[in-house]
């Protein structure tokens, strides 16, 4: 059955796939992943801030952006960015964005829906009695929330953001639609140049796996070892 | 901005053939409708067997289970689209290879099974954390009873773990409704898709895809009603979901 | 009836829950078994039905080795009643289907036989009118009574107790202590976790004391609460006597 197979080509292919594919979706998942957060973080404040307004946009961004597969916010955030550019530069035609650059905007925009949810989550989780004590010392909104409300938030839930940031590294493979040469479009690349889409292919799904499950046992431990200290 | 808007593409005709830009778009929805139901009954069947395994106190059973959550979730869905469509006839004895690939509808039923198999994963996890938490004593009492192993999960786990997880259970199929964009990339024509060749075909790019969202805003908003509907139909008055 | 020979019980951890306890309830004897918290009782009377595993020694229900491999455990334990601490009905059926379910299930009852088994039951414990209610819907008293009947509608020989009335509010104490006390003047044989010793002086044949995992006092009542031998349960009676 293996016979006609040509395992070769993966070993071939390894520093392209590697150096150029594996770096562009490490990169791309780590921020998109601090962005996400970040914004995400900012919007769930939005949410949790008692400003009527600010709450209801933030919440219609979240379910919007929820309820869209991440294929067609893809393509909406390929078109739409160059002219957002175009509308921020005052540019006189929509602004050329590179594949990276129209990837990075799309991911951060899409997993601050995400992660504003779990942070919301995680600052709804905190005593109410935190922030009082907090604010009977005297502190800031802002204070109360950048040295006692979020930090706690961010700790409780650290393992779930981290399961996101796993499958956020998994959905950058999406980035295939537009033939943006990731990892898994490195393989596609090197398959359909050389005829050989089932060891590219097998081979790619063993490295998603292998990585996802590290990362994944990586999770479970740190949460053993953070329920033991609280 | 030197985009020219013409709302009325959506009733021009296609050309294609099949009738206006919006009869396209339309047929792409009933693809997507069809291929998450097809998905989402695989994900409930296999996710409520493998959900169960994962309970059972058999080291066997719970390692089985255990494999097939990881083996689902570690994966990208496109990866895992890709082995079942270009690998796998490739991997099979020549004649099941060749009837695979000439199989018609082939990007369909290659999506509703990676898509189902993918989302069975999640169910069993689901069902797993709803059968969690559930009171020991459920469990016991059924078995001092005389109820056996399988009689105690058809008549009194599944039925209360269910009820638990059907909030988590609607975000799974709306994610399965979601997941049917991925199959655009081995050629199945759902929503998306038919937006993207909209855009392609019309170069109306904004109104293809705000089409689409519109479309996919609708399925949530029915979606997620209907399954409040089910939870309110068999919710047990005073507990889990009940008054 | 029933015949505890040497029983030892270790948990996974090393900690040893049961440590060589011998005792045995004859048919139409009720024994109460009494103690601190993480004495074992409630341990010891687990293992009488199988729901907790024991290490070693011999547990004989009627004759039938408990432990044996070959013994057809939903069956045996068909045959013996259960009632636990916290009731554990099951909350998605009502009242009448708690009551029926195992009669149909496990003894292979007509629907119409265990209706009119379970109705009777209701009867005794006074409870008919809430047959088609869900458990939600009645007081903790209801349910332990519901409980009671449940256990008795597969006509066991032996009833087990485990702190029947230590999740209830005081002024439901009663009328769930009636119920059992009711079942003894029947002659039924029973086995009673609890620290009612109210209930113990009136109906118990027999009291057993157990602290960390032995049984350190086994006798008759009169003499348990007349001139108990150990200064643990001495200790203990004082305890719980005093309120």
């Amino acid at each position: 059955m293996f016979a006609s197979f040509d395992f070769d080509v993966i070993r071939r292919s390894l520093s392209y796939l590697f150096l150029d594919g594996m770096t562009f979706t490490l990169t791309l998942t780590g921020l998109a992943a601090l962005g996400g957060l970040v914004f995400g973080t900012l919007i769930a404040l939005m949410r949790l801030s008692g400003l009527k307004w600010l709450g209801v946009i933030a919440g219609l961004y979240v379910d919007l952006v929820r309820a869209l597969p991440l294929v067609l916010v893809i393509f909406w955030f390929y078109f739409l960015v160059p002219y957002i550019g175009q509308w921020l530069t005052g540019a006189s035609r929509p602004l050329r964005v590179g594949a990276f650059t129209s990837s990075l905007v799309t991911f951060i925009l899409f997993e601050a829906a995400y992660f504003s949810e779990i942070m919301r989550a995680g600052i709804q989780s905190i005593s109410k009695g935190q922030p009082a004590a907090a604010q009977a010392l005297g502190l800031s909104y802002s204070q109360t929330m950048r040295y006692v409300v979020l930090p706690q938030a961010f700790r409780n839930m650290l393992p779930v953001l981290l399961t996101q940031t796993i499958v956020l590294f998994q959905d950058t493979s999406l980035v295939y639609v537009l033939s943006i040469p990731d990892f898994l479009g490195a393989a596609s690349k090197v398959a359909q140049r050389d005829g050989r889409l089932v060891e590219m292919y097998l081979f790619a799904a063993a490295v998603y796996f292998a990585m996802s499950s590290l990362a994944s046992l990586g999770v479970r431990r740190l949460q053993r070892r953070t329920a033991v200290l609280r | 901005m030197n985009y020219h808007w013409n709302w009325h593409i959506f009733l021009e005709p296609a050309p294609d053939g099949t009738g206006s830009y919006l009869d396209m778009l339309l047929s792409g929805l009933v693809v997507t409708i069809e291929t998450a139901l097809v998905a989402w009954g695989l994900a409930l069947l296999f996710g409520s067997v493998i959900g169960v395994l994962r309970t059972l106190p058999s080291r066997l059973a719970s390692g089985l289970g255990f494999a097939w959550v990881e083996l689902f979730r570690n994966m990208p869905l496109l990866v895992q689209l890709f082995l079942w469509f270009f690998v796998l006839p490739e991997l099979v004895p020549r004649s099941a290879g060749l009837w695979l690939k000439q199989m018609p509808h082939a990007p369909f039923y290659t999506a509703s099974i990676g898509i189902g198999l993918f989302m069975s994963a999640r169910v069993a996890e689901q069902l797993r954390a709803g059968i969690g938490a559930l009171p020991r004593g459920q469990r016991l009492a059924a078995t001092a009873l005389g109820l056996t192993t399988l009689q105690t999960y058809r008549y009194v786990l599944l039925p209360l773990a269910f009820r638990i997880i059907l909030p988590p259970l609607t975000s799974e199929f709306l994610s399965t409704i979601k997941n049917t964009a991925v199959a655009i990339t081995i050629g199945l024509i759902e929503l998306t898709g038919a937006a993207r060749a909209m855009q392609e075909f019309s170069f109306q790019v904004f109104e293809a895809f705000t089409g689409a969202t519109l479309l996919y805003l609708l399925i949530n908003v029915v979606v997620v009603i209907a399954m409040r509907g089910l939870e309110r139909a068999l919710a047990v008055p005073g507990s889990i979901g009940g008054k | 009836m029933i015949k505890i020979s040497h029983v030892n019980k270790y948990y996974a951890s090393g900690f040893q829950a049961l440590k060589d306890c011998t005792t045995a309830v004859a048919k139409g004897e009720v024994v109460v078994v009494c103690g601190p918290s993480g004495s074992g009782k409630s341990t010891l009377i687990k293992c009488v039905n199988a729901l907790e595993p024991f290490q070693s020694g011999e547990i004989l229900l009627d004759g039938i080795k408990v432990n044996d491999p070959r013994t057809d455990l939903p069956k045996l334990r068909a045959r013996v009643g259960m009632v636990f601490q916290h009731f554990e009905l099951f909350p998605h059926l009502l009242i009448i289907d708690n009551l029926c379910l195992a009669q149909q299930k496990v003894l292979g009852r007509s629907r119409e036989a265990a209706e009119t088994k379970a109705s009777a039951l209701l009867r005794r414990v006074g409870l008919e009118a809430q047959a088609r209610k869900y458990p939600a819907e009645l007081s903790g008293g209801q349910q332990q009574r519901v409980a009671i009947a449940r256990a008795l509608a597969m006509d066991p020989i032996a009833m087990l107790f485990d702190e029947p009335t230590s999740a209830l509010d005081p002024e439901m104490i009663s009328e769930v202590l009636d119920v059992m006390v009711d079942l003894a003047r029947d002659g039924m044989t029973m086995m009673v976790v609890t620290h009612e010793m109210g209930f113990a002086s009136k109906v118990a044949h027999r009291v057993i004391f157990m602290d960390k995992g032995e049984i350190v006092e086994d006798a008759p009542k009169t003499e348990f609460f007349g001139s108990p031998r150990s200064d643990r349960a001495q200790k203990f009676l004082s305890k719980i006597l005093s309120h």
